[in-house]
Formats: C-alpha cells, sequence, structure tokens
C-alpha cells in the first residue's frame, strides 16, 4: 500500500505577517517559512503507519517555488521515503493544487493520501476534498484517530459537537486535526541520511493541468484594530462595569 | 439565477446559522432557496420554511443522509446545481466538509469563510488567521462560498413559505457510518453562545476547567479554550476557539489564563466585550481586552463566583 502526503510551504505559525499597503498584498521579504503545522501532522501519521507495517512506501509531495524543496527535504528527515516537486511561480489556489495531486495520485496509484485539515496561510480548508472528489472516492476530514479494518481505513472525525467514526473504502482522501499525533523532530542522522533521499521534479505542462486561477485577488488589507487596553483592579469593580457600564451581564 | 442554502441541521433542529447564511445570501440579491438534506427531518423543513427572505424549502430524506456524509450528500447537491448560480452554507465541519467536494465536481473554486458581500462575484474574507482581509472575485459562472456566520445577523423568522419533496440520488457507498460521540452538554453551543468563558494553559488541568463550569452556569455561558488547553489535554477539542478551531462573536468573552497568541485572537476578536484575566500583564490578551484584570486566576476565578451570586 502506498501513502501520498502533500506539504505545503507556508509562512511560520509564530511569525506574525505584515499587510504592505502600497502593493496590498503580503509582505513576504526575509520572513521564515516552514511547512504548514497540519501538513506535519499527516507526514507523522504516514511515517507512523509505514512503522508498524500497514503500508510499503510514504512519498512526499510539495507544490509551489523551487524553494519547496526544502519544506520536502524536511519531510524526508521526518521520515517519509521520496519526494516530489511540481515546480510552480506561485502557491496555486487549492482547486488548481487538488489537479495537479490527482495526477500525481494516478501516476504513483496511491491507496491513501493524507494531508493536513487547512493551510494556516490561506485558511481556506478546501484541497482534500476537493481531492477526493476529483478521484471520485471516499473522503474523512479532521481525522483523530486512523486504524484500519482488513481493507477498509476506520477514522474518527472532529466534528462541531463531538467526534464521528466512519469507515472508507480505499483510495481514500484524510485531512488530518489537531489531536491525531504529535509530529516528531527530524534527528541529525535523519538529516544527513535525507540528502540522499530522491525528489522527482514535474512541471504543471508535464500533468497537462490548466493553471489559469478561477479566483482574481482584488486586494488584501489590514484588518480593522480593535481598541483594547482597559484595565479594572478588582473582580468588584469587573462586575460592576460588565454590569452597569457594558450591560452584558 | 438563484441561491440554495445547505441547511445545517441534527434532524430535528435547524441551527440558527442557517439563518445567518440567509442573511449573506440576500446581501448577493438573488432568490434564495433552503435544501434540506437528513433522515426524517421534515420538522426541520418546516423551521426553514419559515425564514424571512426565502423562497422554497427543498427537503430530500433518506437513511444514508442521516449523518451527512460527504459523498452522497456532494452527489446530491451536484445534481440540484443546474438550477442555481450559488451555493451556500454555514463554515461549520458539515459545510467544510461537503461544499469543496461540490465546488471540485462542478470545476469551481471556492470562496471559504467569506465576512462581507461586495457584489454577487466578489467577497471579503480573513486569511492569515485574520491579521490580513481579502477581496476575491470570481470568474466561474457558478459560485461556492461557506459563510463565516459571526459575522452577519440571523434572518428573522417571519415567512411561511413552500416545502418541496425530492428524491435521494444513489448512494455511492465510498463511506459508512459507524458511531457518533456528541458531548451532550446542556450548556448552550460555542459559535451561537452570547457569553464564553474560556480557559488557557494558565488553568494547568482539566479539572481546573470546572472552576469556569460554575462561572458558566451562573452566567449560562459555554466554555471554550485555547488551543494550549487542548493540546495539552485538559479539555476535548470541540472547546477550542481560535484559527484551527471555533470562530466566534459572543456579547462578553471571559478570557481565563490566556496569553492571547494570534490564533486564539483569530477565533474571539469580534467578541462584543473581551474580559481577560490573567497574572502576566505583559499577555497580549489585554491589548485586545476591554476589561483586563492582572490577577492570579485561582483567586480571581472563585471571587468571580461570589460575586456574581451576590448580584443575582
Amino acid at each position: 500500500m502506498k501513502v501520498l502526503v502533500p506539504v505545503k510551504r507556508v509562512v511560520d505559525y509564530n511569525v506574525k505577517i505584515r499587510v504592505d499597503s502600497q502593493s496590498q498584498s503580503i509582505d513576504l521579504t526575509n520572513i521564515k517559512m516552514s511547512m504548514n503545522p497540519f501538513d506535519e501532522i499527516a507526514v507523522e501519521e504516514a511515517i507512523r503507519l509505514k512503522e508498524s507495517g500497514q503500508v510499503e512506501e510514504i512519498i512526499a509531495l510539495s507544490i509551489g517555488p523551487s524553494q519547496c524543496q526544502e519544506t520536502i527535504r524536511n519531510a524526508l528527515a521526518m521520515g517519509m521515503d521520496r519526494g516530489i516537486h511540481i515546480e510552480t511561480e506561485h502557491s496555486p489556489e487549492p482547486l488548481i493544487v487538488a489537479k495537479l495531486i490527482n495526477e500525481i495520485v494516478k501516476k504513483e496509484e496511491a491507496d491513501i493520501v493524507i494531508l493536513g485539515k487547512q493551510a494556516i496561510d490561506d485558511d481556506c480548508s478546501q484541497t482534500g476534498q476537493m481531492l477526493s472528489a476529483l478521484m471520485k472516492c471516499s473522503l474523512a476530514t479532521f481525522a483523530s484517530n486512523i486504524t484500519f479494518d482488513d481493507d477498509r481505513v476506520i477514522v474518527t472525525r472532529e466534528i462541531d459537537g463531538g467526534l464521528q467514526t466512519i469507515k472508507l473504502q480505499k483510495p481514500t482522501v484524510i485531512t488530518t486535526d489537531l489531536r491525531l499525533n504529535e509530529p516528531r523532530y527530524a534527528s541529525l542522522p535523519n538529516i544527513m541520511k535525507a540528502k540522499k533521499k530522491i525528489i522527482d521534479k514535474y512541471l504543471p505542462d508535464d500533468l497537462n493541468i490548466d493553471m489559469t486561477p478561477k479566483l482574481d485577488v482584488i486586494k488584501i488589507e489590514e484588518p480593522p484594530k480593535r481598541q483594547g487596553g482597559g484595565k479594572v483592579e478588582t473582580i468588584i469593580e469587573l462586575v460592576e462595569k460588565l454590569k452597569n457600564e457594558a450591560g452584558v451581564i | 439565477m438563484a441561491t440554495l442554502i445547505l441547511a445545517e441541521h441534527d434532524n430535528i433542529k435547524l441551527k440558527e446559522s442557517t439563518n445567518k447564511v440567509v442573511t449573506a445570501a440576500n446581501l448577493i440579491g438573488d432568490t434564495i432557496d433552503i435544501l434540506v438534506i437528513g433522515n426524517n427531518c421534515m420538522s426541520v423543513a418546516t423551521q426553514a420554511s419559515k425564514i424571512t427572505h426565502v423562497s422554497k424549502v427543498i427537503v430530500v430524506e433518506e437513511s444514508y443522509y442521516q449523518n451527512m456524509l460527504a459523498e452522497p450528500v456532494s452527489d446530491l447537491i451536484v445534481s440540484l446545481m443546474k438550477d442555481y448560480k450559488t451555493l451556500m452554507s454555514p463554515a461549520t465541519t458539515n459545510g467544510k466538509n461537503i461544499l469543496p467536494r461540490v465546488a471540485a465536481t462542478l470545476d469551481v473554486s471556492q470562496i471559504s469563510e467569506i465576512t462581507a458581500v461586495i457584489d454577487k462575484n466578489t467577497f471579503e474574507r480573513p486569511i492569515y488567521a485574520g491579521n490580513a482581509i481579502a477581496t476575491i472575485k470570481t470568474t466561474t459562472e457558478k459560485n461556492v462560498i461557506t459563510v463565516r456566520t459571526t459575522a452577519f445577523d440571523a434572518a428573522t423568522n417571519e415567512n411561511n413559505t413552500e416545502i418541496e419533496i425530492l428524491n435521494a440520488t444513489a448512494n455511492p457507498c465510498l463511506s459508512e457510518f459507524i458511531e457518533e460521540k456528541i458531548s451532550g452538554s446542556e450548556r448552550p453551543e460555542l459559535t451561537s453562545a452570547k457569553i464564553i468563558i474560556s480557559g488557557g494553559r494558565g488553568m494547568q488541568s482539566g479539572d481546573n476547567f470546572s472552576m469556569l463550569d460554575k462561572i458558566a452556569d451562573k452566567l449560562g455561558a459555554a466554555v471554550g479554550a485555547s488551543r494550549a488547553a487542548v493540546d495539552a489535554g485538559f479539555v476535548p477539542n470541540e472547546y477550542q476557539v481560535g484559527q484551527t478551531g471555533k470562530v466566534v462573536a459572543p456579547d462578553l468573552y471571559i478570557a481565563v489564563g490566556i496569553s492571547g497568541a494570534i490564533q486564539h485572537l483569530a477565533g474571539m476578536k469580534d467578541s462584543k466585550v473581551i474580559v481577560a484575566i490573567n497574572k502576566d500583564e505583559e499577555a497580549p490578551i489585554f491589548e485586545v481586552a476591554d476589561y483586563g484584570l492582572v490577577a492570579d486566576l485561582f483567586d480571581a476565578i472563585p471571587e468571580l463566583e461570589n460575586e456574581l451570586n451576590n448580584i443575582k
């Protein structure tokens, strides 16, 4: 069984981004980039499935500019077997990403695709669901547990009111939620080993995917600032103000 | 052309988030139909038929729609979309699960979690945990949109429109429901509560959340948590407020022992009144708080409980 894990290179979660009001875009110069945290969880899960002998091969895939190779190397250092890079100038919108992944799924005949439930840059939460539509296969979003039952996959999902467990036919697409696992750090020997692992490269043209976006970003602005900073000295003062000034209790 | 709204419900009750999507849809300006997919859910259709601005409710009942599995539900929606320009739903776990699957089948890009409608094809949505607002224009004939419900008021229930019953589409049988564990809380849901009290890493343990439960019971509030508290295993993930959890905007949000990472602020900074209780006066949560109290929560929370007893 083969597992494909798409990983996205995003602004590191600790970085507070800045909107450049002149160009109406996000200022990305000299900003620390990392693997999308939910994709790290997906990588970890794939590695655990391989370690427990339930899958044979685990492949990391990234789509974007040449620096995405670093993100793939990171996944390889964690323990993925090999990498695939589809080089594009920018990070395309989720539908196009899903189409590109789908072509790799076909080429590699992957049985399971595990990816993050959302990327922390565009916050779309679409790619996995869209991929499942293109693959015409089963879907389990927001996974907090993955097990196998013969040839089926059993996934517990984090839903609004609690947990839902479903049984899926393969091939399947699974998106990861926070509590699925805690990703490991790459050890130094594994970082060295990862340098020798293979990364295959494709261009969108090789995969015959039309890269024309369907959405236009008209502008990007800073959100209105919230005026905070008010202080109270005691609980008595707090309750009095909530009752008489704000009128919320 | 018209707008189709996927109703959010539990087969018994229609959720208020559906009314909020109606308000957003009304700003687009096309005729609005509501689609109720479920099992034995006619009471939900009746509730939906009361919502102002709605011209028709479509109901499709079938046993395999009971748990809103993505594959059969998205197949059904796709079969109806020839009559509609726009598909909308609240950005709940159901909406997030189902709508992108419909969008990809229709070969359109989805616009997730809109917070404003500019015109029929142009919308605002937060990116980077709400640290930037993008204005997005679609170039396709059809639009698929999820709605951040905290950004829109609920449409009123002053209507009584027709209900049309349609047949189910075939079950693709790609997945199968096993079980659901819904935490049966007496308290209001996070996304619709008027008051929320949330705890962070400062709570130190799951047991200590019982202090917040007591305040919540007094105020009729919901209890939430920061990602740090969920990561530490204090409370389950459905408590999580923030970029990767639930986005809330109650009248009153009380943050207890929460430092205020940008990911948490993303989920609550549109609350009307924010209270922060934290012993670290440098905590970023104070920058967004209307009423900040620098205090040890283990002193302040019991005192707050006492004080609330005195006023009620």
